[in-house]
């Protein structure tokens, strides 16, 4: 047993990549899909917009600032008993994504918000002024125009997925954060260290280039 | 035909718009509202399609009193009174045809009807050749034909043009504002402009409204209210180019 990579079993480390995409594709859809309606609310809230409330705007903007202003380590510990009611356990790649939701949905969502607010007032007064519904308006308009800034988000927070599923290993999720934690750094294992972090920075490049790509289909402006 | 009877406007922290303004728009007119910034323009036209409501008086759009709507009658009113800007107001990720054919989605026609009405519309501007083409990549006199002819899509009587020129150099505007002149001439479109210059008034207007801080100061024929005003407003405005 000697040389630089005599610690690798392969089939952890699959295992571990497998758990890690598992972790964030659920909880990027999942994430995507409470952030985009989240974002609108806060757009369409907000002063001088069509359903300007300072009530709502102020309770979902509040909720959001929360739960982003709570660090990641200590998000996944105090949701603990509430991710135990939604999915029954805390551990794993199931446990992993009330947390990660949790905390990345409400950074998505004011990504969202910040697309919206580029569209010109103009153009969401000119679907008003053809008689388009609140519902029309956003399907047809404030959605398709944001486009580019909601795909250039999603990429933005899948890549804050990636770390935060690393973060997740802390309370037994798994992963590739959760074996280079346990075997690169508590049992000095460099070559697992090392393996590991090549394969995230491998993932976040992937994620990147994908959204580049994604969004300069997507804009003509 | 439009008619403002005693309308106001003023707005919830208390700055009047427009106060107690009286005025009829004829049918099949190029009727020009003519002020300053500020002096309430924007908020009149608003008026008339509903996206603006009145704090005091009441607005009859084709004899129809815009108080009595819903928010049903008003979308459908809307698609009766089209409408154009000077920032264009174009989705930015919808190619020409796309813009044109929103109104008529919205409207829910299906989309064989779509396609013959944009291809006419397209035609009908000058863009035949531009269907495929985002906004991004028109002129500034090509995207407000666009927004004109998407405005048009719903078949309205009514056009509401807010400053649709005033982006535009003087040659794009005197073809945009001969296009308007067409379309009023061969639809019997009624046309209310709202603009700062005069020029654009003399251009294509029957009609002339000065308005000067939410005051209506007169109104009338243009040879008239130009020729012969005795009010301050309207001898400034003129007075500016002289």
């Amino acid at each position: 047993m000697d040389g630089f990579f005599q610690h690798l079993v392969w089939g952890d480390i699959a295992q571990a990549t497998l758990d890690t995409l598992a972790m964030l594709g659920g909880s990027l859809v999942l994430t995507l899909a409470l952030g985009i309606p989240l974002g609108v609310l806060l757009f369409l809230t907000s002063a001088g917009q069509i359903d300007q409330n300072r009530v709502a705007n102020r309770v979902l903007g509040t909720v959001a600032n929360t739960l982003r202003s709570i660090p990641f380590v200590i998000l996944l510990i105090v949701m603990i008993p509430l991710t135990m009611l939604i999915v029954g356990t805390s551990l794993g790649v199931a446990g992993a994504i009330p947390p990660l939701v949790a905390g990345a949905a409400p950074f998505y969502a004011r990504m969202v918000e910040a697309a919206l607010r580029e569209i010109p007032r103009a153009t969401i007064e000119a679907a008003q002024a053809m008689g388009a519904t609140r519902f029309q308006i956003i399907r047809k308009v404030l959605l398709p125009e944001a486009l580019p800034g909601l795909v250039a988000g999603g990429t933005v927070t899948a890549i804050t997925l990636v770390s935060f599923t690393a973060m997740a290993g802390v309370v037994g999720a798994g992963g590739l954060g959760d074996l280079a934690i346990r075997y690169g750094y508590q049992r000095f294992q460099a070559d697992i260290m090392l393996v590991t972090v090549a394969l995230l920075v491998l993932l976040v490049q992937l994620i990147q280039w994908t959204g580049d790509w994604l969004t300069r289909r997507v804009d003509h402006r | 035909m439009i008619r403002l009877n005693g309308v106001s406007k003023r707005y919830a922290d208390g700055t009047a718009a427009l106060e107690n303004i009286d005025l009829t728009i004829p049918a099949g007119s190029i009727f020009g509202i003519i002020g300053r910034s500020g002096a309430g323009k924007s908020t009149l036209l608003r008026l008339i399609n509903g996206l603006e409501r009145p704090s005091a008086g009441e607005v009859l759009v084709e004899g129809q009193a815009l108080s009595t709507l819903g928010a049903a009658g008003l979308r459908g009113l809307r698609r009766r009174v089209g409408m154009i800007f000077q920032a264009f107001g174009l989705l930015a990720n919808r190619t020409s045809a796309g813009n044109v054919a929103l109104p008529l989605e919205l409207a829910g026609v299906g989309w064989a009807g779509r396609e013959a009405r944009v291809a006419d519309l397209l035609e009908r501007v000058g863009l035949a050749d531009k269907a495929q083409v985002y906004p991004a990549r028109l002129s500034g006199g090509q995207r407000q034909r666009v927004g004109i002819a998407r405005a048009l899509a719903t078949a309205p009587t009514i056009l509401l043009s807010d400053e649709a020129t005033s982006a535009l150099d003087p040659e794009t505007t005197r073809s945009v504002l001969a296009l308007l002149a067409d379309l009023n001439r061969d639809m019997g479109l009624t046309i209310v402009l709202i603009t700062h210059e005069l020029d654009v008034v003399r251009a294509i207007c029957d009609h002339v409204a000065v308005l000067d801080h939410g005051r209506l100061i007169e109104a009338g024929p243009v040879g008239e209210v130009f020729a012969g005003s005795r009010h301050d407003a309207t001898l400034a405005l003129l007075g500016e180019e002289r």
